[in-house]
Parts: C-alpha cells; structure tokens; sequence
C-alpha cells in the first residue's frame, strides 16, 4: 500500500441543512497531478476548499470525516486552520493580486499576512518568480504595481505568492478558467514543473487539460438533489479512456455537463 | 482609396423626454457650484466691514473677543485652534471604534445582527445635535470629568496633554472632543463599511489561503485597499466636528483671551461654530460682522479640508483609476 501524502476520508460538507458533499473517500499521492472534474454544481470545489479548511469561512459550513496530511488531520483539535494554509497553498480561478502591492511586496505577501520572518525574502522573490516561470518578465519591473500585469501574469503571480510559503501541496481551483490558450499553456508547464516538488490537486471543466496534465482524476456529480459524490476515481487515462461508469464515459465524451 | 466622411452621431439627446432630463440633471449639478459660490460670495459682503477694520491674519489668530472695550476687540485665534483641536481629537476616538464598527459589521456578525447594528448607528447618526449637548451637559460631562480626572491623576505628571492645574475637569476639549466623536462615528462607520462592502472578497480569500489571520488579512489587505475611501469619510467628518456648535456650547467653557494649546483636561478651550452661537443673540452691529467674518474663515477652511480629502481619495487609490 502506497503511502499517500493527502488523503481525504469520509469527507462531508453541508451548508446549513443543505448537505452537498457525501462520504468523499480520495488519495493524492505525492509528486502527482489529481485532477477533479464534473458538472458545475457538483462538490468540486467544495471539496477542494476543504482540503485546506477555506470552506469553513462560509457561514453556516459543515463538515464531517477526516483530511490527512501526513498522517495527520488537519481538522484535529490542536490544529490551527491558519498553519494547514501555509502548508496547503491555494490558488483560485480568478486571478487576485493584491492591488495596493508591488510584484515584489504579492510575492512575500503571505509570509507578511502570517507572520513567519524570513531573512532571505530577497532570494525569496526570485526563487518564488522562478518556480513560476515568470521571472525574467517581470525582474525589471518588481517594484511595479501588480495589477499591471496581464490576467495571465497576474495568475502566475498568485502561484509564485502560494510556493513562496513553500507549501507541501498545492490546490488550484479552475486556475485557466479566466485565462487565454496561451497563458492556459504556461501554467499547465509550470504545473508540470511543480509537481517534481509536491503534490497538486487540480479542479478542472477542460478535459484536455485534465489529460494533458494530471496523473489521476476524479469524477464528481451531484444527480437530482442529492449531495455530490465520487462517481469513478483512477489512472487519468483509464478515466478517460476505459471508463467503468457509464455516467462517467458520457461526461468525458461532453454528452452533459 | 478615400475615406467616406464623418457621419454624424448622436452625442446629444435627441428626445424631448431625454433633453428634458439632461436639462433638469445639469441644472442640478451646476447649481451645486454656484450654491457654494453664493453662499461665500453673500457671507463675505456682510463680513467685509470686519475685515476692513483689521488685517486678516490678526483677526484669524490674535486672541481676544470683547465688546465691551473701546475700540472693540474681535479676534478668533484661540476659537479657530478650538475647533481644529477638538475636531482633531474627536477623530482620532472616532476612527479605531468606527473602524471596528463596520469590520464587525461587514464581516463578522451574522446577518441579523449585522442589519440590525447598521440600523442603528445609523440612527446615531440622526440624533439632533442639541440633543446630544444635552446628553453632553446632563450626562456624560460627569462621567467624563471623573474619567478625565483619573486620566489626569494616573497620567498628568508625566503627559504634558493630561496634566490640569485648574482643579475642574468640567467643560475641557476632552469632554467636548468625545461627545463630537459620538456624533461622527456613525458617519465613519457608515462610510467605511460601504467601503468594505466592495473591498473583492477574492482578494480576502487570497489572503486568508496564504495563512493570514483576520487581524494580518485586515491590516495588511482590506485596510490598504479601503484606505483612500475611509480616509475620505474621516476628513467628512472632520469637516462635520470642525461645524459642530450646539453640543460643543453646552460642554465646553470657551474662553476667548488666550490659546489653550494642548491641555485636554483643563476648563478652556474655544470652537469657531459655538462662538457665533454664544456670542450672536446680543452682538452689537459690528460684533455681527465680526461673527459673520469668523462664519468664513470656518467656511474656507471646512471647504480646504474637503478639497485636501478628495485629492488625497483620488491619490490614495492610483488602482481605482480608470
């Protein structure tokens, strides 16, 4: 049994009364791309927020089941959500800069925000920018307001801002979806990269890109009123090729959704 | 090829409904500049007089008001220091429990709560200001003399501001600058959660999935991104203490002859707007244009801080500009 770096186990999710997750059991193991995918209104990205407690700001959230990192829960009592986010960086769909910072002051921003003092923020920068291959744009300009930056730009530069806390894993929750083909392309490089150092969980609506970049992917629906769940779960080109599930083979094959 | 020439288009209404509501919505927003034009305009003829007597400056910041020698003495200088001082203090109480108002508001208190909080400091906003001088005389004046006091003992030896010789600490700018903070932190507030209200929660979530906490995200994101906007409420309000007459009259001892600088707990101070309330009912012909002259000097500098606002809220947010 392989040792899986993020595992998620039983996991529940209601808002109010209204239950929206039911019993979701997955295994990111590490250095792989897992992929989520499934008709909007799904769970996805619920679940996704849960794997690193953002969820838990939506008032009236619920939760029921275990997230395991390491080994460890991170919804454990002694366990502060804050420390579960700088070890599980996240980056959301649309790009969100801070717009009163540089490029520079973005980059550093979380470890500002969370009160961890590095020395070395300087080299910070550049390894941050680096890792998101976005640092020869922008090294001239790193006192430039970052909302100068292009929607692609700005997007690679929240992923520079998550891999400065240096976070084990890294959830991305639709991050192309506002972008163009181009800049789609660069960050599922980078993505590609990233992966070599740490665990990545992907919600995704484009199925090329599950496929072009993921190892594993999972399916999620939510039929008729009912809380969303796993339909299939596997290798990624078993999902899209040798689905077991029939709901799963239309979805992959755009006959919903 | 040649180009086909400029057609024209239709930059101006061409229905009568459309002409009519251009006309109506114009004349309503020229008439703001020529209201302000008038008023200033009317208000120095009256007070030209007074400042024909006497050179501006000595009559803005030379001390003493007395009728009853001869030749009259009519000098603001300590009134004028009065209302910035008190105005001054007032927002500075002001903004911390504003500011923490509308965050409670905004983003901590359930929805209930939430709108019925912002229902009610916004009726501390409609409470008429003579009501609340007489909260201020009735009241609190007491209750702030003895905390003004405890302040004074605990602190007045080592603090030049708290320290007060008098043996009173009734009717001091520290009583009349926390019934002026009362009046404006509801329009502190209301500003400020307004601004909040449109700071992009996709910024906030960024902030909180980097391990900000809600005192690191508020201090670091949404305060940046809000300042320009709340800084704009702030110097509103300044603009409504720096006018504040009836509830400063009744809890504060003006006193005319000489300047009280920065002794918050001692029984003197001044405000330009409860000079000419104190002062108007039995003013003699050329103690009214001298009130009237103090009523423009309040004017130009209210109209001053409101400019300094709009520029710094334009400066402060080069993001928002399009």
């Amino acid at each position: 049994m392989a040792n899986f770096h993020l595992e998620a186990k039983d996991v529940n999710v209601w808002f109010g009364a209204r239950h929206v997750l039911k019993n979701v059991n997955l295994q990111f193991p590490e250095n792989q791309v897992t992929a989520l995918i499934g008709p909007s209104g799904c769970g996805k990205s619920t679940f996704i927020r849960t794997l690193n407690r953002m969820h838990e700001l939506i008032p009236g959230a619920g939760f029921a089941g275990e997230v395991l990192l390491d080994g460890k829960d991170i919804y454990g009592e002694a366990v502060d959500p804050v420390d579960v986010r700088i070890k599980i960086g996240m980056v959301f769909q649309k790009p969100n800069p801070f717009p009163t910072m540089s490029i520079k002051e973005n980059v550093i921003s979380g470890l500002k925000l969370s009160g961890i003092s590095r020395p070395d923020a300087g080299d910070l920068v550049e390894q941050s920018l680096v890792r998101a291959s976005m640092w020869n744009e922008v090294k001239d300009r790193l006192n430039d307001p970052a909302i100068s930056l292009s929607g692609g730009q700005q997007q690679r530069l929240c992923i520079a801002r998550s891999l400065a806390m240096d976070p084990d894993v890294l959830l991305m929750d639709e991050p192309c979806s506002a972008l163009d083909p181009g800049s789609t392309r660069r960050i599922e490089e980078t993505i590609l990269e990233l992966k070599e150092s740490m665990t990545i969980v992907i919600v995704t609506h484009n199925m090329q890109q599950a496929q072009r970049i993921s190892d594993r992917t999972a399916f999620f629906l939510a039929e008729d009123n009912t809380p969303g769940h796993v339909v299939e779960f596997g290798e990624t080109q078993q999902i899209f090729y040798g689905p077991i599930d029939p709901r799963t083979n239309e979805y992959v094959n755009g006959r919903f959704g | 090829m040649s180009v086909p020439t400029q057609r024209k288009l239709l930059a101006k209404p061409a229905r009568t409904a459309d002409k009519i509501f251009f006309a109506v919505a114009k004349a309503a927003g020229y008439s703001s500049f020529v209201i302000i034009g008038l008023i200033l305009f009317f208000l120095s003829i009256r007070a030209w007089p007074a400042f024909e007597r006497q050179n501006i400056l000595e009559f803005a910041f030379g001390t003493g008001w007395d009728n009853t020698l001869d030749p009259a003495v009519f000098n603001i200088g300590p009134m004028l220091w009065g209302s910035l001082l008190i105005a001054a203090i007032g927002v500075v109480i002001a903004v911390p429990m504003a500011i923490s108002i509308a965050y409670f508001i905004e983003f901590l208190a359930p929805k209930p709560i939430a709108k019925t909080a912002t229902v009610i400091v916004d009726l501390l906003a409609a409470i008429p200001s003579v009501v609340l001088g007489l909260w201020g005389l009735g009241v609190f004046t007491p209750v702030g003399a003895h905390w003004a006091q405890m302040l004074g003992d605990a602190l007045g030896g080592f603090i030049p501001f708290l320290s007060n010789d008098t043996g009173t600490y009734l009717r001091s700018p520290f009583i009349a600058s926390i019934v002026v903070a009362v009046m404006i932190v509801p329009l502190i507030s209301s500003v400020t959660r307004e601004i909040f209200s449109q700071v992009d929660k996709e910024i906030i979530k960024g902030a909180l999935a980097l391990g900000g906490t809600r005192e690191s995200v508020l201090r670091r994101v949404i305060l940046p991104t809000s300042a320009g906007g709340i800084l704009g409420g702030v110097l509103l309000a300044l603009g409504r203490a720096m006018g504040e007459t009836v509830a400063i009259f009744f809890v504060l001892n003006l006193v005319f002859d000489e300047y009280n600088w920065f002794n918050l707990l001692e029984p003197q101070g001044g405000a330009i707007a409860s000079l000419i309330l104190a002062r108007f009912g039995e003013a003699t012909p050329e103690e009214v244009e001298a009130l009237l002259a103090a009523g423009v000097v309040l004017f130009v500098i209210t109209l001053i801080i409101n400019a300094i606002a709009s520029y710094i809220v334009q400066k402060a947010q080069p993001w928002r500009r399009d």
